[in-house]
């Protein structure tokens, strides 16, 4: 009887937490969808003008803006991340492992706006008066490199994962061929944990896409296609933020449909990683060099 | 246990001229994992071109002893060891010792067949381009020979992009012998190669022993003892870390000098 009485209101606990992000979803399109549909979507996704108190709404500086950083964030976090889970997974003591790990997974709890405010107080002006780079700082590469450092707990948590749950027979396989510990990481633990680190890669990005707050602290905002990443730029999420405030009418549908685009690309890129996931046990082939294959855009 | 029943090595008396000359000497070989004693003052010789058997009760050390033969064990962060192991007249622990050029030499095959997850191609062609072989054409030959040395070649030529993992248990653990031959290694490990295979796989596994020994020396581990005397030349008869007793197969299965061997042999213990 109790029994009953707690499995129902588990269901029912689960179903709002459903419900609510179904009601979030319909929300968001019912609201965006519209000026969609009187623009056309053609003036969305590529119209280059966003102009709202002209009626221009055009995201592709905003699309640009967000592929470049996120772009920008896995160049600078991919590396990092792989090679940090490499020497945790693999080489550190188990001393400095379980001492890293979780710090590492500190990283992860810390504010955004943290982040933002240290880019904002040391590295755009560290851009801004270095003389290799210049500019105003605010830049796509400074959102690049704060989002860069924000993604590395996601991959480096889920790659050290990945790594460690590859066999230890593969690694005692390489080494009994006389392979160097090295070469038994490249060669096959690596490629072992591909679609684990992949999948850890895509959430990262996901992440990357959809951070806010320190991006809009450090990258300038303003609405163009930048020409190089010293240039401000504005992101799909920096443009809701920005101008919900004041926006109503068209525009503040127009910022629903920003959402929507961005409602898009977050679950094109989570089905993406589960994917790759899921791939793990699947028949297929690797060749060459195992480090390529990263991108997914 | 008691004392340390006597090891009787007929290897080391007049009988090593009938064998010919050694290629892995096992010197008075202590092996401990932290404070436990795995392996007792261990000696032996493997003789050059002929399958060497080890076996004896789970635990023994059996296993143990086999990867002392190529440092395997350096991997187990708390092993010690002391006295020699001897291949071609080097100590292989001594402390100039190339560990990644002893395993090129001593390779190893392991008791569950371990295929890299990648192609039947880039399995076999794994330890060539470790050790430095880049050329397509000269690791595709590699492949070839190593394939056909273990008789894949005809069933997968056609099938080199195939994950390694899609074959049978029996072409798995062939694969991983390729894997080995293709670094032409000079002694052979095998670790209970077939023990998870079905009769039919053992028995192919079995003759491509015999036909690998003409080529190389073959240490093997087994705990199925029909499968010593099968194959072997040698025994050796392993019990809590001891070398009870080492000899020629046929006599420690027909008469065997220690009452142990004996108890063991004739299925009474485990």
């Amino acid at each position: 009887m109790k029994d009953r009485v707690i499995e129902k209101a588990l269901l029912l606990a689960a179903l709002s937490a459903i419900g609510i992000l179904a009601l979030i979803t319909i929300f968001i399109f019912r609201e965006g969808l519209p000026v969609v549909f009187s623009k056309g979507p053609g003036e969305f996704l590529t119209g280059t003008v966003w102009q709202p108190s002209r009626g221009h709404y055009g995201l592709v500086p905003m699309i640009v803006g967000s592929a470049i950083v996120t772009f920008g964030a896995l160049i600078i976090g991919v590396p990092l991340g792989l090679a940090c889970a490499v020497v945790l997974a693999e080489m550190a003591p188990p001393r400095a492992r379980k001492i890293l790990k979780p710090t590492i997974e500190l990283l992860a709890g810390i504010p955004s706006v943290v982040y933002g405010f240290i880019g904002m107080m040391i590295l755009v002006p560290w851009i801004r008066n270095n003389p290799a780079l210049g500019g105003t700082g605010s830049s796509a590469l400074a959102a690049s490199i704060i989002l860069g450092i924000m993604i590395l707990p996601t991959i480096i948590g889920i790659s050290i994962d990945a790594i460690e749950a590859v066999p230890r027979s593969y690694r005692e396989g390489s080494r009994a061929l006389g392979a160097t510990e090295w070469q038994t990481i490249t060669g096959v633990v690596i490629p072992a944990a591909r679609s684990g680190i992949v999948a850890g890669v895509i959430l990262g990005m996901g992440r990357a896409v959809g951070e806010t707050m320190a991006v809009i602290m450090v990258a300038g905002n303003s609405v163009q296609i930048p020409d190089s990443i010293l240039k401000p730029v504005r992101t799909l999420t920096a443009n809701i933020a920005l101008e919900m405030s004041y926006a109503s009418g068209q525009h503040e549908q127009a910022l629903f449909a920003t959402a929507i685009v961005l409602f898009i690309i977050i679950m094109l890129l989570n089905s993406l990683a589960g994917l790759a996931r899921r791939k793990k046990k699947r028949k297929r082939k690797l060749k060459g060099d195992p480090a390529g294959g990263v991108e997914v855009a | 246990m008691t004392a340390k029943p006597t090891v009787n090595v007929s290897s080391s008396g007049s009988s090593t001229a009938l064998r010919g000359p050694a290629k892995l000497e096992v010197k008075d070989f202590d092996l401990f994992y932290g404070s436990f004693q795995a392996l007792k003052k261990v000696s032996m010789q493997v003789t050059e071109r002929r399958i060497t058997a080890l076996i004896g009760p789970s635990g023994c050390g059996k296993s143990t002893l086999l990867r002392a033969m190529n440092r395997m064990n350096d991997l187990i962060p708390s092993v010690r060891t002391t006295g020699e192991i001897v291949l071609d007249g080097k100590n292989i622990y001594a402390p100039a010792t190339d560990v990644e050029a002893l395993r090129k030499r001593v390779g190893m095959v392991f008791q569950r067949p371990n295929p890299f997850p990648l192609s039947v191609f880039d399995n076999v062609a794994y330890g060539p381009r470790a050790h430095g072989l880049r050329n397509r054409a000269g690791l595709r030959d590699v492949v070839e020979k190593s394939l056909r040395s273990v008789d894949l070649w005809d069933t997968l030529k056609d099938d080199l992009d195939d994950d390694a993992l899609t074959l049978s248990g029996e072409q798995q653990q062939r694969l991983c012998i390729a894997r080995l031959v293709a670094v032409e290694p000079e002694v052979l490990l095998m670790d209970e190669p077939c023990s998870a295979l079905d009769p039919i796989a053992t028995m192919k596994v079995e003759e491509l022993m015999q036909k690998l020994v003409e080529q190389y020396t073959i240490v093997i581990v087994t705990h199925n003892m029909q499968q010593a005397a099968r194959v072997s030349q040698d025994t050796g008869f392993m019990l809590l870390g001891d070398l009870v007793e080492f000899g020629l197969t046929e006599r420690i299965f027909t008469r065997p000098t220690e009452k142990k061997t004996e108890d063991y042999i004739s299925g009474r213990y485990g």
